[in-house]
C-alpha cells in the first residue's frame, strides 16, 4: 500500500479505470486492471476511514441522487456516506414525498434530475434493466446501479470480492459456495461473473426450485457462458465439502409469488441453513460471507453469523471504501467523454 | 375514392387463388382488370394510362392480416379504425381483422356495428371484426356467438387473454361448429408465463427476467387441441411460437382435428437474444448494448429462441401453419419508454410485416410464393366460412391487389409510420423490400412516396 498523507493525496496519483465508464450497471464492465484499481484504492481509503481521517473534498461541487425505488439499508447509507465524506453533495429520493408518488415515470423523474445538474444518480429499482433503461435515455448524467431486480448489483459484488481478497493471499482456485434463493438474486448475478474473473470456482446450492431452470440442464448453456463452469449441488453437506468461502442468501420473500417456490422456510433452514454443524464440512479457514440483509436462523445461524469467521461486518465497512473509489474514479475525470 | 386507371408492364403475377405465377402485363381501367397477358403495351392503340415498368417486381392479391388490434373504440389515442387501416395499406394489406379487445370490447352486436360503419367511412380497406369469446373478455360466461355472427364477426377470440377456463373452451367450440366460425385463443398459462416479458431461458436468466417459457404455451396448445378433438368446432391457434406448438398443430391436422394457425412476422425473425441489445441474433456473453431490455421488443407470446424459429419456418413451409398475421399491437409512447417489466406487450407490426418476410426471402429460407400464399390463401382458409372467397388478380374483377419490390433497400424509421404508433425494434436497420402500390376494391389506398 502506498504511503499517503492525507486521502486528498490520492489526486497526486493518478488513478483510472482503463476505459471511461460513464455507468456502471454491471461488474462485467470492469476487466482485471480496473478491478486492481479499484481495490488497491479501496484500501488506501478504508485505512484513513480506520484512522478516523474520514472527510475530503475530492468531489466538491458535485451532485449525486440515490433514486431508490426499492428499500435498503446498507447500500443507500454506505452510497451516501460515501458521497459526503468525498464531499459531494448527496440528495436522497425515494417514491413517498415525491413527484414518483403523483405517478411521475421513470424517464421524466431521471430527465428532472438531469435538468436539475445532477452528475450522478445511484439507483435502486425493482425491475431488471432499470439502469440500462435509465443509461440509454440520460446522455448527461452518469449512473451506477444500486441493484436492480433480479439482474445485477455490481458493487455488492465489487465489495464481496474486496472482501475475499482481504481473507486469502491467492484467489485462484478458492471455492466459494452460494447457497440459497439463486434464482432471485442480482447479488449472486453479480458476484458469478466476478468470481470468475478471478479465477475463483463457484457451486451453487438450493433446491432446484430456487435456481434459474437454465441450470438445471447444463447442454442448454454456451461454452462461453459463465453459467457453464458453476457446479451445481443440491445436497448443502457435499456442496461445503473444501470450501473456502461460503455465502448464504437470504430467501426473497417480497419476490416470490403466491406460489412460493418451497415449502416452508422451518423445512428449508433444516436443509440449507449454515450453522455449526453444516459448517464443519467446509474447510476449517473458510470464511462466511453475507451481503445482508440476513434472516438469522433461516439461512444463517445467528452464532456464524457472529462467529469469528464471519466477515459480514467486514464487508458492511469495505462496502463505503469501495464506494468511495468508485465515486472518486467516476466522477473526479473531467467529462466521461475525453 | 375514386376507381383507378393504370397499367403494370412486364410484372411477375402470384395468384395463389388462382395458381398463376407468371410475367404479364396488366391493365386496370376504372378499378377493373380489363386485360392481362403479354405485350399489352406494344400495340398501337396504347390505352391513355399511367404504366408502370413492373419488371423485377412482383404483383399479388392484397393481403389478408387475422390479426390487427386497431384500439377504437376506448383507445383512440393508440390507434383509430382509419389510421389502423392506412398503416394497414401502406403493409399491403387490404382485408384486416380487427381484434375484440377494444373498450367496450366487441362483445355485443352495436360495437360490432360501430366498427363496420367506421371502417366503411373511410372507403380504404376491408375490416372484418372479430368477436369476443365470453363476455366483457372476462373468461367467465359465453358472448352471444351467434347474434355476433349476425352483426358480422367472422371468429372469436378473448386475445391479449387466453380462454383459460376448459369449460368455457368447450362451450365456445361447440358453439364454433354452430356458427362454422373459428375459435382463436391465445395460448398462454398465464400462472406459468407469469406475464413475464421474455423467455425463459438463458437470456433471461442473464438479465435477470423471470421467463415465459414454452411449456406455458404448449399445454394450452394441447389442451385446445383435445378438446376440439371431442367437442368439434373450429379451433385457431393465435401467434405459435414454439417448437412444440408446431408439432401438436401438426399431429392435430392428421388426426383431422379442425385447427388451423398463425405466426407473426416477429416471431419468424426474431429472438430472444435481440434482449441483449444488438439488434440482431448474439453470442449470449457478448456485452449488454446500448438498447438491452429494449421494450419493444416485448411481446405476447415473447420472441423465442432460433429452435423455435427453425421450427415455426417448417411449420409455414409445410402449411402446418397456415396463415402469417402481424398481431399489429400499437401502443402509446409513454406505454412503452419504460422499464421492460412495467411496459405494455405489443408491436407495430403492419407496416414492417412484408419487409421483415422480404429478410427471409432474401436469406433463402422461405420462398416468395410461401410467403405470399400465408398472406393470402393461407389466411382465407381460416375465415373461409364468412367471406366470399378473392377472385384474385383476373380480368373482369376490381382490382384488389399489391405490388411489390423485393430488391430496394428499405430503412425502418418509426416516425414515417402512418401508425399512431411510432416505436419499433426494428428503428434504423436496412433491409431488402418494400410495398410499392395498394389497390383496394379497385381504389389505390397506399403509393410509395420516394420523397
Amino acid at each position: 500500500m502506498k504511503n499517503l498523507k492525507s486521502i486528498e493525496s490520492i489526486v497526486e496519483h493518478n488513478y483510472k479505470l482503463s476505459h471511461s465508464v460513464k455507468n456502471l450497471l454491471d461488474i462485467d464492465q470492469l476487466d482485471f486492471n480496473d478491478l486492481e484499481t479499484i481495490f488497491s484504492l479501496s484500501e488506501i481509503i478504508d485505512s484513513f476511514l480506520l484512522n478516523n481521517e474520514k472527510k475530503s473534498s475530492l468531489l466538491k461541487g458535485k451532485t449525486i441522487v440515490t433514486l431508490f425505488y426499492e428499500s435498503s439499508t446498507r447500500t443507500r447509507v454506505s452510497f451516501e456516506e460515501a458521497g459526503k465524506l468525498l464531499g459531494a453533495d448527496v440528495i436522497n429520493m425515494s417514491g413517498s414525498g415525491t413527484s414518483i408518488d403523483k405517478g411521475e415515470s421513470l424517464l421524466n423523474t431521471c430527465l428532472t434530475l438531469q435538468s436539475a445538474h445532477t452528475d450522478l444518480i445511484i439507483v435502486r429499482h425493482p425491475h431488471s434493466g432499470a439502469p440500462n433503461f435509465m443509461a440509454k435515455n440520460l446522455l448527461k448524467t452518469k449512473i451506477i446501479n444500486a441493484g436492480d431486480g433480479w439482474h445485477a448489483h455490481p458493487t455488492q459484488a465489487l465489495i464481496d470480492l474486496y472482501t475475499v481478497k482481504q481473507s486469502f493471499d491467492k484467489l485462484e482456485g478458492l471455492k466459494v459456495v452460494i447457497v440459497g434463493d439463486i434464482l432471485h438474486s442480482r447479488v449472486a448475478r453479480s458476484d458469478i461473473i466476478g468470481f470468475q474473473k478471478l479465477g475463483v470456482n463457484i457451486t451453487l446450492c438450493a433446491p432446484k426450485s430456487l435456481l434459474p431452470t437454465i441450470l438445471l440442464n447444463k447442454s442448454n448453456i454456451d461454452e462461453s457462458d459463465p453459467y457453464n463452469k458453476v457446479n451445481i449441488e443440491y445436497d448443502l453437506e457435499k456442496a461445503l465439502d473444501k470450501a473456502d468461502i461460503v455465502m448464504p442468501l437470504r430467501i426473497q420473500q417480497e419476490r416470490l409469488g403466491e406460489v412460493s417456490g418451497f415449502p416452508s422456510l422451518r423445512e428449508y433452514s433444516s436443509r440449507f441453513q449454515i450453522n455449526d454443524k453444516t459448517l464443519k464440512f467446509a474447510k476449517p479457514s473458510a470464511i462466511v460471507m453475507h451481503p445482508g440483509p440476513m434472516n438469522e436462523g433461516v439461512e444463517i445461524s445467528s452464532e456464524i453469523a457472529h462467529s469469528d469467521r464471519s466477515q459480514i461486518e467486514n464487508q458492511v465497512r469495505y462496502g463505503v471504501a469501495i464506494r468511495m473509489s468508485l465515486l472518486y474514479l467516476m466522477l473526479s475525470g473531467g467529462d466521461f467523454n475525453e | 375514392m375514386s376507381k383507378s386507371s393504370l397499367g403494370i408492364k412486364n410484372v411477375r403475377i402470384i395468384d395463389p387463388y388462382n395458381k398463376v405465377d407468371n410475367i404479364s402485363d396488366i391493365i386496370i381501367v376504372d378499378g377493373i382488370i380489363t386485360n392481362i397477358g403479354k405485350d399489352l403495351f406494344a400495340q398501337s392503340e396504347k390505352p391513355n394510362i399511367d404504366i408502370i415498368d413492373g419488371t423485377d417486381k412482383i404483383l399479388s392479391p392484397g393481403f389478408i392480416d387475422l390479426h390487427t388490434h386497431l384500439r377504437d373504440p376506448g383507445e383512440e389515442h393508440k390507434e383509430t379504425i382509419e389510421t389502423g387501416m392506412l398503416a394497414a395499406a401502406k403493409g399491403g394489406f387490404t382485408t384486416i381483422c380487427s381484434m375484440p379487445n377494444t373498450n367496450p370490447p366487441v362483445d355485443n352486436s352495436s360495437t360490432v356495428k360501430y366498427i363496420l360503419d367506421e371502417s366503411k367511412k373511410f372507403e380504404l380497406i376491408q375490416v372484418l371484426p372479430i368477436g369476443c369469446v365470453t363476455k366483457g373478455r372476462k373468461g367467465i360466461q359465453i358472448s352471444e356467438m351467434w347474434d355476433l355472427k349476425n352483426a358480422g364477426c367472422v371468429g372469436f377470440s378473448d386475445d391479449g387473454d387466453p380462454i383459460y377456463n376448459p369449460e368455457i373452451m368447450q362451450i365456445a367450440l361447440q358453439y364454433s361448429e354452430h356458427l362454422g366460425l373459428p375459435v382463436i385463443n391465445h395460448c398462454e398459462d398465464t400462472q406459468l408465463s407469469k406475464h413475464s416479458s421474455v423467455n425463459e431461458g438463458k437470456i433471461s436468466n442473464r438479465l435477470g427476467l423471470s421467463g415465459w417459457p414454452n411449456q406455458a404455451e404448449d399445454i394450452m396448445v394441447a389442451r385446445d387441441i383435445e378438446l376440439a378433438k371431442k367437442y368439434g368446432g373450429h379451433l385457431h391457434i393465435a401467434h405459435a411460437s414454439t417448437a412444440r406448438a408446431v408439432e401438436l398443430i401438426n399431429e392435430a391436422k392428421n388426426f383431422g382435428v379442425n385447427v388451423t394457425a398463425e405466426v407473426t412476422p416477429h416471431h419468424l425473425t426474431m429472438t430472444d437474444s435481440w434482449f441483449l441489445g444488438h439488434q440482431r441474433d448474439v453470442d449470449i456473453f457478448t456485452s449488454l448494448g446500448t438498447d438491452a431490455y429494449d421494450s419493444n421488443l416485448k411481446v405476447n407470446p415473447p420472441l423465442r429462441t432460433k429452435t423455435d424459429i427453425e421450427s415455426l419456418l417448417t411449420g409455414v413451409k409445410e402449411g402446418i401453419i397456415d396463415a402469417i398475421a402481424t398481431d399489429h399491437a400499437p401502443h402509446a409512447l409513454q406505454d412503452k419508454i419504460t422499464t421492460l417489466d412495467d411496459a405494455a406487450y405489443g408491436i407495430n407490426g403492419l407496416e414492417t410485416a412484408f419487409t421483415l418476410l422480404a429478410s427471409l426471402y432474401h436469406k433463402n429460407i422461405l420462398d416468395i410464393v410461401e410467403i405470399i400464399n400465408r398472406l393470402t390463401l393461407g389466411a382465407v382458409k381460416v375465415i373461409a366460412n364468412s367471406i366470399e372467397k378473392p377472385k384474385g388478380i383476373i380480368k373482369g374483377e376490381l382490382a384488389d391487389i399489391v405490388l411489390l419490390d423485393l430488391n430496394s433497400d428499405t430503412t425502418i424509421v418509426g416516425k414515417d409510420f402512418i401508425s399512431k404508433s411510432k416505436l419499433t425494434p426494428l428503428e434504423g436497420m436496412t433491409f431488402k423490400g418494400r410495398v410499392l402500390l395498394t389497390l383496394a376494391k379497385g381504389s389505390v389506398v397506399y403509393e410509395f412516396n420516394n420523397n
